[in-house]
């Protein structure tokens, strides 16, 4: 593996508070969006000339449509209790990525320009002019935050910093400086329909192909269909499943599941992508707009369910929002959840005895979970809070006889974010990201040092690539990382059912 | 009647107002403004008597914050519970007779004023001490805990250095109740106190004391968790669907 350009933090017997290091992480953020991609989304393509001033109307205007942001830039104490929570101050030291600090990079303009004591006594209350300096440190450290709102549980407000970053990439969006990794990717799932630029006859073949495999496997025909008229279920799941290691084998994972259940389903040309950077970016019409492609596609085709694959903002999209942006769904079967996930799917034919999984083809490993902070802080699975963390380790338990959790408080809704959400999957900030991942592998270091694990699953299509890429450079194999369901994939008796 | 007694009776008029039509103009403004997406911390209760169970622990026990720091929550919660104590002891001045629970909490009432004192002076030496929170403190996140510490200690100081006429402070603000202003004493202790009180009943609404309404207001503690089951459109969402 090449040599790296920074120092990874050391990883100790317990997680370390890291000294306050200002400007450790002072850049210039990530690649700057170009006009091209600026305009797909309809931001302007650079920088505009009164920029502070249509920085000023926009975040009056989030000010007006979002009760969070202008609830959150009030209501901070600076009590201190979200210093200590955040993965990237945590790997990085940098005082400005401890959760208030980097909401004071925007409230200290929202107080000068939209409060009496801003406006009045800015120095008494932190207040300032919104400069080019300011805008530049924007860019940098509201690209540091991963959105995964673990501050937020903390918060005895509830502050979520997810929403402040979300606004300011608004705000940036809006004055023509974009994120060039999210805005090429959307503009690719509006033209195309996922965030590969992958079309319809490729995706066709690739599908092909991997269905070949699962033949060359099993010796059975399971198949991957596309644009199924009137199946049952439409599958929406990351593009990187597709073609990524290790998602595809989640994907084989899923197909062995319909296979198995008998149940009819098909993924969409159309809105063949379960992501949905428009959160990223806190544009609410792009979200929208990606949106309503899901909406189309299980319209035309004529499906009766949606089950969303294995991704962890896409589940808060679809969990939390999709009613919201696309609903209502009345045109589907109301017997079923509106979306479901697919490990909710998965839990549901186990617990009917509907598949045939023999734990045992996985005792060359011992397993633990990540819990993807999108599917763990903003949405649920089940009937009863917290369905989110018992589910997919149902699932994982019914597929594996060794299983042990990380610890407690590394866990379920104080899981560590995996260092890559939040539209910074992205090589341009691979530093930040290695060092982001600290918190995470720490706690995989220490049940691989105790229990011997071997694996580490997660249900996020972020996660999956970020782990592939971080844990080599900790010294942990890169295939460490597997999809719940490449569990359940290798677990699975076909041809018993049949 | 003197001028002092004239002007401490016209500011309490002026600072009631401010704090009161303040905190109103934020509270509806925060009221008026729509939450358009579906955001609760998870997870979280699927219903709204759920809601209200969770903004109990909240507000009450401080439960996020608990699980957070141990020492922020101590000293933030003894603060809070103490200054209830303090201002609940304190209806005794506006209160003729004095209703029975009031009454029952008089003899905690010091207790209280020395435990917020001591409180508040944890929480500035921890945010003076501990350098992350230094970091974040901006000179009025000082200043505030300057004025509290002030106010409790001039009110502390009424009880174990200098007494003043309280008799003749409970008749001022009997009358000004009624519009039947009456003198007020000018013992130094006690034009400090008021005025420092005075100066924290106007700054409220223009500060981070706006955390108190604006609690009841977050999304991600407000909201239940039910996006599938019920389609949440705030106004202007429902509009670009017309478009």
């Amino acid at each position: 593996m090449a040599k790296l350009d920074f120092d990874l933090p050391k990883l100790g017997p317990n997680l370390e508070i890291p000294v306050l290091q200002p400007d450790a992480m002072l850049g210039d953020g990530p690649f700057v969006a170009k006009p091209d991609h600026q305009d797909k989304l309809g931001f302007p393509g650079e920088l505009v000339d009164d920029w502070q001033q249509v920085a000023i109307d926009k975040m009056g205007e989030l000010l007006g449509k979002y009760r969070s942001f202008k609830v959150y830039l009030d209501s901070c104490v600076k009590c201190g209790a979200c210093t200590d929570k955040c993965h990237y101050f945590l790997g990085t030291g940098d005082p400005k990525n401890m959760p208030v600090a980097r909401q004071d990079l925007l409230r200290s303009v929202y107080r000068r320009y939209f409060t009496f004591a801003g406006k009045h006594f800015p120095k008494l209350v932190g207040a300032r002019d919104l400069t080019e300096d300011v805008l530049d440190e924007w860019y940098n450290y509201f690209h540091q935050c991963s959105q995964c709102r673990r501050c937020s549980v903390f918060c005895p407000y509830g502050i979520d910093t997810a929403e402040i970053s979300m606004a300011a990439r608004d705000i940036m969006d809006a004055v023509g400086k974009g994120q060039k990794y999210c805005n090429e990717i959307i503009g690719k799932v509006h033209k195309i329909g996922n965030n590969l630029g992958l079309p319809e006859p490729a995706l066709i073949d690739t599908l092909e192909g991997l269905e070949e495999d699962i033949k060359d496997d099993t010796g059975i025909d399971v198949k991957l269909p596309v644009d199924v008229q009137g199946a049952e279920v439409m599958l929406v799941t990351p593009s990187a499943d597709f073609f990524a290691e290790p998602h595809i084998d989640g994907l084989i994972g899923y197909a062995k599941v319909f296979h198995q259940a008998g149940i009819s389903w098909t993924i969409s040309s159309y809105a063949s992508e379960a992501a949905n950077f428009g959160m990223f970016i806190g544009n609410y019409e792009n979200m929208r707009k990606v949106s309503q492609r899901i909406r189309t596609a299980a319209l035309e085709l004529g499906v009766k369910r949606i089950v969303f694959g294995e991704c962890g903002h896409a589940w808060r999209v679809a969990y939390s929002f999709l009613n919201t942006l696309a609903g209502p769904f009345d045109f589907l079967d109301s017997r079923y959840p509106v979306p479901q996930h697919i490990c909710e799917l998965t839990n549901d034919l186990i617990g009917r005895g509907a598949l045939n999984l023999d734990p045992s083809a996985n005792d060359d490993k011992v397993v633990t979970f990540h819990d993807s902070c999108n599917v763990a802080r903003a949405s649920r699975m089940g009937d009863m809070p917290g369905g989110q963390f018992e589910i997919p380790r149902a699932v994982i338990r019914a597929s594996v006889n060794r299983f042990v959790d990380m610890a407690d408080e590394t866990i379920r809704d104080r899981t560590f974010c995996c260092g890559g959400g939040g539209g910074l999957l992205t090589d341009d900030l691979l530093e930040l990201r290695a060092k982001g991942a600290m918190p995470r592998v720490q706690a995989l270091q220490q049940v691989v040092d105790d229990h011997g694990v071997t694996h580490m699953a997660a249900i996020c299509a972020i996660c999956k690539s970020q782990f592939s890429k971080v844990l080599p450079m900790y010294g942990l194999p890169m295939d460490m990382i597997v999809s719940v369901h490449q569990l359940v994939g290798d677990a699975i008796q076909l041809g018993t059912k049949d | 009647m003197s001028v002092t007694s004239i002007l401490f009776a016209l500011a309490f008029y002026v600072a009631t107002a401010v704090l009161v039509f303040g905190l109103l103009h934020r509270i509806v403004d925060y009221a008026r403004t729509p939450a358009p997406l579906k955001i609760p911390t998870t997870p979280a209760p699927t219903t709204r008597s759920g809601v209200v169970v969770r903004m109990a622990e909240e507000v009450l026990l401080f439960r996020s914050l608990f699980r957070s720091n141990k020492w922020i929550w101590l000293f933030g919660f003894a603060f809070h519970a103490a200054l209830a104590v303090v201002l609940a002891r304190h209806l005794r001045y506006f209160t003729e007779p004095v209703w029975l629970p009031v009454q029952l909490i008089q003899p905690f009432g010091i207790y209280a004023g020395l435990a917020m004192v001591g409180a508040l002076a944890m929480l500035w030496l921890r945010r003076l001490a501990v350098s992350r929170v230094r970091y974040i403190s901006a000179p009025s996140d000082h200043l505030w805990l300057l004025l509290l510490i002030l106010i409790g200690a001039s009110g502390l100081a009424m009880k174990f250095v200098a007494h003043t006429d309280i008799v003749a402070v409970k008749a001022f603000f009997l009358g000004l109740l009624v519009f039947d202003w009456q003198p007020l004493p000018t013992d130094p202790l006690l034009l400090l106190h008021l005025t420092l009180v005075l100066a924290l009943m106007i700054a409220f609404p223009f500060s981070k004391l706006l955390h108190a309404p604006g609690v009841f207001f977050s999304p991600s503690r407000n909201q239940a968790d039910d996006p599938r089951e019920r389609r949440h459109l705030a106004p202007w969402a429902a509009e670009l669907e017309n478009r």
